[in-house]
């Protein structure tokens, strides 16, 4: 009998409409368009709750604006007239990239000058080692390092 | 290079990460305050009822000539409620005017809670759809415009008005704005 439920529950989740169904009214008759709207929501955040985008959110006001997109494009806008239209609004922040400009350089630019920094200074400390490492061995020194190896070999000889 | 000053990189790099931090918190940080890229542009064209009748419309050329807080509000909206007292204080100081703008809300239930708490606004706009509210960039109210005579907006609020952000930062705005005379 569990079983049976729990079948029925699982066969319940295949049926088309009870997940994730909220952007299947959002029909176009050119492929291209309905690509561009999904790329359009996907790209851009809810300012209600920020960490979602427009495709993910159920807040009303992503509702609102996703339903102000369809029409925007079903009335033949273009992509960058919809993007326009949405920071004109709500400012920078509704895109999850940035654009490049002055103010968004240390953002773009400052992951690169501080992986620059760091390639540099692990540049010149691997330099400073292998210069200390080719420092000649006195004659005593020298000895030693045989004796040590005739040593490890002989052990190798003994084991074999 | 000097042993001393080498040593000391690392205190240095400490000591600037943890300034960036201590920075980070104590300024007055709220990740809801998105700064309007409207700030010096014009209010958008509407034209919109009232909340007190569907038969009384709103233009934006109506709204020119004064000098007025416009306010974002709703009655399912908690903030709104916590900040409603404030504005009716306001309202009867009569340092500013205050036009409410309805945001996607019942005429019944804003007529009720207006006849209750008071009804600080001159002008109330009903905007059912939210369409305005887009134009405006609203994005979660309640939120506060200041707009001069022109129209043009000169400072945006996310969240509650209190007496402390008007006689702080609006009423010296206001005071600028006003004719002189």
């Amino acid at each position: 009998m569990r079983h049976l439920l729990l079948t029925l529950i699982l066969l319940l989740n295949l049926l088309p409409g009870l997940h994730a169904a909220t952007l299947a009214e959002y029909t176009f008759d050119e492929p291209d368009k309905a690509e561009d709207f999904r790329d359009i929501i996907e790209e851009m955040r809810c300012l209600v709750c920020q960490n979602e985008s427009l495709a993910g959110s159920n807040a009303e006001l992503a509702i609102d604006l996703r339903n102000e997109i369809y029409e925007m494009m079903k009335s033949g806008q273009e992509k960058q007239d919809i993007i326009d239209f949405m920071v004109a609004r709500y400012g920078d922040f509704v895109l999850y990239s940035p654009p490049l400009k002055p103010t968004t350089y240390p953002i773009w630019f400052g992951p690169l000058i501080v992986f620059l920094i760091g390639g540099v200074v692990l540049f010149r400390i691997l330099r400073r080692k292998s210069v200390t490492q080719e420092t000649e061995l006195s004659a005593e020194e020298e000895q030693r390092l045989n004796r040590l190896l005739n040593q490890s070999n002989d052990q190798r000889d003994a084991d074999q | 290079m000097n042993r001393y000053l080498r040593y000391s990189i690392p205190l240095l790099v400490f000591v600037l990460i943890a300034s960036f931090l201590a920075w980070g918190l104590k300024r007055d940080y709220n990740p809801r305050h998105i700064p309007s890229p409207l700030i010096g542009k014009s209010i958008p064209e509407f034209e919109l009822p009232t909340v007190e009748s569907p038969d009384t419309l709103v233009k934006t050329s109506d709204l020119q000539g004064r000098v007025y807080l416009l306010n974002v509000w709703a009655t399912w909206c908690v903030s709104c409620r916590a900040e409603h007292e404030t504005l009716v204080h306001l309202a009867r100081s009569g340092k500013v005017e205050i036009v409410g703008l309805n945001w996607k809300d019942e005429r019944d239930k804003a007529r009720a809670w207006l006849s209750q708490l008071g009804d600080p606004y001159t002008i109330n706009i009903f905007d059912k759809k939210g369409r305005t509210a887009i134009d405006l960039g609203v994005y979660g109210a309640p939120e506060t415009f200041l707009v001069d005579s022109q129209g043009v907006i000169h400072y945006k609020h996310a969240g509650p008005m209190t007496m402390e952000l008007f006689n702080e930062t609006l009423l010296p705005l206001i005071e600028d704005l006003k004719p002189q005379g």
